[in-house]
């Protein structure tokens, strides 16, 4: 028995480190991208790289924790969803990191007068992991307060799109060949993503919250 | 041939074990919580424990019901209930093993003529009523303390699990100590009047009676039944009927074991009445309707949607089928038993209005020349007894309950040799003394012999009994005597 209650407390810690990686991707993704279109590259390449480090090791961590519940058959009522929300949540950092690789491969040319807009798409984003991450964190715990989040994670993701569709159009407005409004408008796609991402896992939080609830 | 008679004893063990392992460990294993060797390994371990150590008080109410007192008889009173569940179960109805084997003792009662004592069987019923409206009670209490903390104190996920899973284990550990305690009468209580009552040393570290080995084999023979063929029911318990979340199956399983135990508890009992509360009877109880009674009383909780409530009815038409069932079985069974094979299915126990009794009953304040019709007579059984006190007597309910209490006969011959033989792990000193003191003497009524016992020596009074007269209470010990000094009687012709 000891054992057992042992084993749950590291499960805990290695869940709480997924989470707490999560959330840093998604305050790094808002700093890379204020980097960027400050023209900061070194400092977005080195902000870069942590998000890809971030997302090997919450990829070894959410191994680790799915082989456990596993092997140990733990929270066996709840584990199909524990483990459906870890993978959803891997999508949602996958989606900051091939952003943030994009932008170091492609170097799109933003000018000025767009980047207060990719700016502002970024930080709702960015909320909307954060919010997330209080979610699953209030799953685990009380199952009672993740509609709060969840609320809140629809509502940031809502307003990146209005930003995201603001943008669009300011883009395919300007006065450049179809070739540069095109990647800029996917460079839109792709950090409008993350939002969307996180929207998808916290749809399936509110399931698993009814479902945990005894 | 022992072993064979016991055999069907056995099967009930057998069947219980299968079914009712599974109120216990069912939604644990079902929900992956517990693994089924695990599960049915804790299971065997105290269901024999709860058996050995507790099962004595729901087997005496059985006892007070009808004592079967010959092996053929108890063979045949287990068989009737058995075949009953089987039945009843291929047929789909709800059952229980303890409604069966209540219906094959009123049954044999019924066959060799002997008493069905009323308060008993009033007592038995009732409680079969309230055993699923206390598991349900109890549920509810409990469900409603659960949700309130797990939903004011912020408990991981993980934690809540691991702190599940070991009550699931404690609590299915105590689940199955009460069955065995409490149900443990149904598989053996009716072979425990037919053997005599010694104590058995073993290795001589521990001794155990004879009544604690017969429950100990039926303890093995539920644990066989867990082992083999409870998986399936588990499954079904655990997931067919109802779904529980790991919480909630704890609730019921919780509810569960507490009801069994408080029917099955003597010290529990006595702690109550030395209190001055009113005791919970000692009665062999359905450990299937206390799980439907727990599941209701959380549904209840919940808001009550979802509840199929057609399911009371019909565990309420089971109250009274399956006894029915089972007596007409056991009825027709001791029938070919006796006549067909010529086994023993009862000892005679017979009623005769003697000189002393008289002065018994005259001391009690029932005028004796009410019953001079009666007194050169023997009758062979209550049923004969009976109906010539109604045809030939007017006696009040109460006068007429003493009559019948005080004129079984017995006979009982204080054999100076018998006295050697008696054992010591059973008796006291002062006990033995006693009964020395009583060499050569003879008794025709039980009553007799327990009152010169408990007029000599204090060791044969109860505690609570301040002056000597009355038979003692002690239930185990007096037995033990009686069987070693009863002189066997002869079947008489009247």
């Amino acid at each position: 028995m000891p054992r057992l209650f042992e084993k749950t407390k590291i499960l805990e810690s290695q869940l709480d480190e997924y989470l707490n990686h999560t959330s840093e991707v998604g305050l790094l993704l808002l700093e890379a991208i204020r980097d960027y279109l400050a023209g900061r590259l070194e400092a977005f390449e080195s902000r870069r790289r942590q998000v890809s480090e971030l997302e090997k090791h919450a990829d070894r961590l959410r191994h680790d924790v799915e082989h456990e519940l596993y092997v140990e058959t733990l929270i066996p009522e709840s584990r199909g969803d524990v483990l459906g929300i870890l993978e959803e949540t891997d999508e949602v950092i996958s989606a900051a990191k091939v952003t943030l690789e994009q932008f170091s491969v492609e170097e799109p040319d933003i000018p000025d007068e767009l980047s207060a807009d990719f700016l502002e798409l970024a930080d709702y984003g960015n909320r909307a992991v954060q919010e997330l991450v209080m979610g699953i964190r209030a799953y685990f715990r009380t199952s009672t307060s993740v509609t709060d989040y969840v609320h809140k994670v629809s509502f940031w993701e809502k307003e990146a799109d209005k930003v995201g569709e603001r943008l669009k159009r300011r883009i395919f407005r300007m006065d450049t060949d179809l070739a540069c409004k095109m990647h800029r408008s996917d460079f839109v796609w792709h950090i409008d993503s993350v939002a969307d991402q996180a929207e998808d896992v916290s749809d399936r939080l509110t399931i698993s919250a009814i479902k945990r609830s005894i | 041939m022992v072993l064979l008679l016991l055999s069907s004893g056995l099967l009930l063990g057998w069947s219980l074990g299968a079914n009712d392992a599974a109120n216990v460990f069912g939604t644990a294993v079902a929900t992956r919580m517990l693994r089924f060797r695990t599960a049915v390994t804790y299971c065997s371990i105290f269901v024999i424990l709860g058996a050995v150590i507790s099962g004595a008080g729901a087997t005496d109410t059985l006892g007070q019901l009808g004592a079967v007192n010959a092996l053929g008889g108890s063979f045949m009173v287990a068989l009737a209930a058995a075949l009953s569940v089987v039945w009843m179960t291929k047929a789909g109805l709800p059952v229980s093993t303890s409604q069966a084997i209540v219906g094959a003792i009123v049954g044999w009662n019924l066959f060799t003529g002997s008493q069905t004592d009323a308060k008993a069987l009033i007592e038995i019923v009732s409680s079969w009523v309230a055993s699923p409206i206390l598991a349900g009670a109890f549920a509810a209490l409990f469900y409603a303390i659960a949700r309130r903390v797990i939903e004011r104190q912020p408990i991981h996920l993980l934690k809540l699990d691991a702190a599940t899973r070991v009550s699931l284990i404690v609590a299915g550990a105590f689940g199955a100590y009460s069955l065995g305690a409490n149900n443990i009468a149904n598989v053996m209580g009716a072979f425990v009047p037919a053997f005599p009552v010694r104590s058995f040393h073993i290795a001589g570290v521990f001794s155990l009676s004879m009544r604690q080995l017969l429950f100990m084999i039926g303890g093995f023979a539920i644990a066989v039944g867990a082992f083999t063929y409870s998986r399936r029911v588990m499954m079904t318990v655990g997931k067919g009927l109802f779904r529980l979340t790991p919480v909630t199956a704890l609730v019921v399983v919780l509810s569960e074991a507490i009801v069994l135990f408080l029917f099955a508890s003597q010290s529990l009992e006595s702690w109550l009445l030395s209190h001055g509360l009113p005791a919970i009877p000692l009665v062999p109880v359905s450990s299937s309707q206390a799980v439907i009674g727990a599941i209701i009383g959380i549904a209840i909780v919940k808001g009550g949607k979802g509840v199929r409530y057609t399911i009371l009815g019909r565990i309420a038409a089971g109250w009274a089928t399956t006894p029915a069932i089972a007596a007409v079985i056991a009825f027709v069974g001791l029938f070919f038993l006796q006549n067909v094979f010529g086994l023993t299915v009862a000892k005679p126990e017979p009623y005769a209005v003697t000189q002393s009794v008289l002065h018994k009953l005259e001391q009690k304040g029932v005028p004796g020349r009410q019953l001079d019709a009666l007194t050169r007579l023997r009758f062979g059984n209550a049923r004969s007894f009976e109906r010539a006190l109604d045809s030939d007597t007017e006696l009040t309910p109460e006068a007429r309950a003493l009559v019948l209490e005080y004129a079984k006969s017995d006979s009982f011959y204080i054999s100076p040799r018998l006295i050697g033989s008696l054992d010591h792990s059973i008796l006291n000193e002062a006990q033995i003394s006693a009964i020395a003191e009583l060499a050569d003497s003879s008794f025709s009524h039980e009553w007799q012999f327990r009152e010169a016992l408990a007029r000599i020596s204090p060791a044969w009074r109860p505690p609570a009994m301040e002056s000597p007269g009355e038979a003692g209470t002690r239930p185990f010990e007096i037995r033990h005597v009686l069987d070693t000094f009863r002189v066997p009687l002869r079947r008489p012709s009247g």
